[in-house]
């Protein structure tokens, strides 16, 4: 293991061998260590969240929003719909960056174009998917699992939107310099983040979606 | 993202261009790192007044009308959290973190300019907020730093109302601010060292700071979903901590939600918070002390080993902070362990530096001098540490003074003591001046004696089963007329130790004013941050082209050597020392 070794160096020894160790500084290198960092930090945060919604589910007024015919969720469909949007983004981002990757200039603005498109059609569904929760009178403080459902939509919404922002920048950044040839690196971190979001969304997706059973099973094997 | 500004092409820097971009929206490092620091040292200064109140009233309980019940909750409250949050982790990270990083890796800049001055403007508006909240109606929150539901948000609780709300909008910015300055801090060592720094070759200041902002990064994230959940509960009326319960003779909307959930939540980041604090201090004073001491440091791959397993080992013992809350003994047991268990590393830091000294060649600096501080505060808050951690000392023991002198001991002085060592130490690099040697004397001894005479006596206090965060202790009969005395005398020192930072104060004032010049690295250290062209070091840090790293940094005294210390670029000859 490299790390053991690193740590099992003995730099009172001067190894000169080590001397042109780095070679200062890959920008590149240093966005996706950003970005590793942020990927836990997110990941961090929402597994929190899923360890409080699991615990939190074992006290008795705790509601599940699927498993019998007159909860919200037993029929899925307009997640499946949302959860297919993200996708989509997923997807054009992708292609965006193939066509950064082969200097292809009209796919990667198709690629990006809908990418971005498919990501606020993603956000406005999950806002209708609000709307529709609150018209069967599923209100944020009817039930904690209402609440966790509100919470963790609005939560993963925002990082979505954090996504397009910088994504914003990023084409801001290479219209600006006029330079297609540096737009293949921030893109790819772009959609590694946008890759990552969606399989946060499938996590929370099958939780918020789980039976009673299901949430229980979980949250006994996590020893609540 | 501007990557250039770390690229070895000084041209290509965010070079500041007017007062504005060089003072204010600066991208520097080293300016974003006094901004950091100039605005913890002034809500640490806030703080401290709080502390002095709130030790009028118990020193001299019935004299002071303007401190009532209430007040006497919000100061506790505010100065805990401004404190722990607000000056140590700000300035330890977002200051000395700032500062040296990119010194003492031999980098132009931290990797992302601009984010870092993001992150000070962030931090500065949570302070904002935060000080906001002593004008709001009802004022700051009272609801002690750990801000527990329920009792946090119901009425009876001071600051129930907007007290509370803006002091979990604060953290929850502080929490934004902390990331965007740590993805920079980690990113930075990780990924734009010079060449020839390996990571074993970096000053301990440098592992101190980045593992504690590893920790910062995986911790604060706790503490920002208890903030939102706690904000959702008060401002929404939902019910992820508030149980079902009955105020006021009246029946809430609340339907069941858990407050140990919050606890368990709260003390997930708490206690690595404890290490966020402590590792950077670790580090530094490591540098201060062989530096001083003209000795290399004794074992420097144990220490770097124990920074980390210290690191890791502080996510598994949060809950020896709920021991009186209740778990299953199991649980009790598992957390004791581990808690006795992170106890080996940082003993074995405490032997390190101690065996550093053992025939170095002391200078009795005022680094030195608060970094020895240190080591018998950092000691004795240690073993008091080891009372707590075991269930069966901590349950008569918690919620009494003994755990107040505890805590304050090992993360309050002990931290304090190394940012002290750290400022004397590195001020002649920040400011070009030496802070006068006297006035910095007396400023130690007051501080040092000056602790201990506040919280030696609280120990016997706490044994005495005087209950902490109570306004007045009323006439219990546990508790003897002697405490009382103790008490005032505390508050005498107390307040004798708070008035002592006008020496420091002064000092800083005088030495900018008319200080003598330092020179170029007056203390003889061998790392990088003392080997640039310009004291204090110009934008960019590193003139026309980045220095090369050939050494680790504690070569001192080295056998043969032209002097006692070879600075880190300094090339090695072959088969010789690289004098």
């Amino acid at each position: 293991m490299s790390v053991f070794r690193t740590l099992g160096e003995k730099p009172w020894l001067t190894p000169s061998g080590h001397d042109a160790v780095l070679t200062p500084v890959d920008p590149a290198a240093a966005s996706r260590t950003a970005l590793r960092f942020i990927m836990a930090i997110v990941g961090v945060l929402f597994f929190l969240f899923i360890i409080t919604f699991l615990s939190r589910s074992q006290y008795p007024d705790f509601q599940a929003l699927a498993g019998q015919p007159w909860q919200p969720f037993t029929d899925a469909s307009r997640l499946w719909v949302n959860t297919g949007l993200l996708a989509l983004a997923s997807v054009a981002l992708q292609l965006g960056l193939l066509g950064a990757r082969r200097d292809r200039l009209n796919l990667a603005v198709a690629g990006i174009s809908a990418g971005v498109f498919f990501s606020i059609a993603f956000l406005v569904a999950q806002m209708e998917l609000w709307r529709y929760l609150q018209s069967l009178g599923y209100y944020m403080t009817g039930n904690p699992a209402n609440s966790y459902f509100y919470l963790l939509t609005a939560v993963h919404g925002l990082h979505v939107m954090g996504g397009l922002i910088v994504l914003a920048n990023v084409v801001f950044r290479v219209w600006y310099d006029d330079s297609v040839a540096t737009l293949s690196q921030p893109l790819g971190l772009c959609t590694q983040y946008w890759h990552f979001l969606f399989a946060v969304w499938l996590v929370l997706f099958a939780l918020l979606t789980s039976r009673a059973e299901t949430i229980n099973t979980l949250a006994a094997l996590c020893g609540f | 993202m501007q990557h250039t500004a770390i690229a070895d092409q000084p041209a290509e820097l965010h070079d500041p261009h007017s007062f504005v971009t060089r003072y204010i929206w600066s991208q520097d490092h080293k300016v974003i790192a006094i901004q950091y620091g100039i605005t913890a040292i002034f809500v640490g200064l806030v703080a401290l007044v709080l502390s002095g109140l709130m030790r009028l009233q118990l020193g001299f309980p019935d004299t002071f009308d303007f401190i009532d019940p209430s007040a006497y909750l919000q100061f506790v409250t505010m100065h805990g959290m401004i404190m722990v949050i607000y000056l140590l982790t700000a300035l330890l990270l977002g200051g000395f973190g700032n500062y040296l990083i990119p010194l003492m890796i031999g980098a132009r800049d931290m990797v992302f300019p601009y984010l870092n001055m993001l992150s000070f403007w962030t931090y500065l508006l949570s302070v904002i907020v935060l000080l906001a909240s002593f004008f709001v109606p009802g004022g700051p929150t009272g609801a002690g730093w750990t801000l527990y539901p329920p009792q946090a948000i119901l009425q009876g609780t001071p600051g129930y109302d907007w007290g509370i709300i803006l002091m979990l909008i604060s953290l929850a910015i502080f929490i934004v601010a902390f990331t965007m300055g740590g993805l920079n801090y980690v990113t930075t060592i990780l990924q734009a060292r010079t060449r020839g720094m390996t990571l074993m070759r970096m000053p301990l200041t440098i592992w101190g700071i980045f593992t504690a902002t590893v920790l910062g990064l995986l911790a604060f994230p706790a503490l920002l979903v208890s903030a939102i959940m706690m904000l959702l509960d008060k401002v929404i009326g939902t019910s992820f901590f508030m149980p079902a319960l009955v105020s006021l003779g009246e029946s809430m909307d609340y339907t069941g939600g858990s407050p140990i959930l919050f606890q368990h939540l709260f003390w997930f980041f708490g206690h690595p918070e404890v290490y966020i604090v402590a590792l950077p201090a670790f580090g530094m004073v490591s540098d201060v002390i062989a530096t001083h001491a003209r000795k290399n440091i004794f074992g420097y791959r144990m220490m770097v080993w124990a920074i980390v397993a210290i690191g890791g080992l502080s996510f598994f013992v949060w809950a020896h902070h709920m021991y009186v809350s209740g778990m299953h003994p199991a649980f009790g047991f598992f957390f004791a362990t581990t808690t006795l268990i992170i106890a080996v590393p940082t003993a074995i830091k405490v032997y390190n530096w101690v065996l550093t000294l053992w025939r170095g060649n002391i200078h009795l600096t005022v680094p030195m001098l608060f970094a020895i501080g240190f080591i018998f505060t950092f000691t004795h808050g240690g073993l008091t540490g080891l009372f707590l951690g075991n269930v069966t000392i901590d349950l008569p023991l918690s919620d009494t003074y003994f755990v107040v002198a505890h805590f304050h001991m090992v993360m309050g002085v002990s931290p304090i003591m190394v940012l002290f060592a750290a400022i004397y130490h590195w001020f002649p690099l920040i400011s070009g001046r030496k802070l006068h040697e006297g006035l910095g004397k007396a400023h130690f001894w007051f501080t040092f004696l000056g602790t201990y005479a506040v919280y030696l006596p609280m120990h016997y206090l706490g044994f005495l089963g005087v209950p902490r965060r109570y306004f007045a202790m009323g006439g219990s009969d546990f508790i003897p007329a002697s405490a009382e005395t103790l008490n005032a005398n505390i508050t005498i020192a107390a307040l004798i130790v708070g008035l002592s930072q006008l020496i420091f104060l002064y000092n800083v004032v005088r030495t900018l004013r008319r200080g003598e010049p330092a020179g170029h690295n007056p203390w003889g250290a061998t790392s990088l941050e003392w080997q640039t062209p310009d004291v204090p070091p110009k934008h960019g840090n590193w003139g026309p082209e980045l220095p090369s790293v050939h050494r680790w940094a504690y070569d001192f005294s080295v056998p043969g050597a032209e002097k006692d210390f070879i600075p880190q670029n300094q090339p090695e000859k072959a088969g010789g020392t690289g004098t």
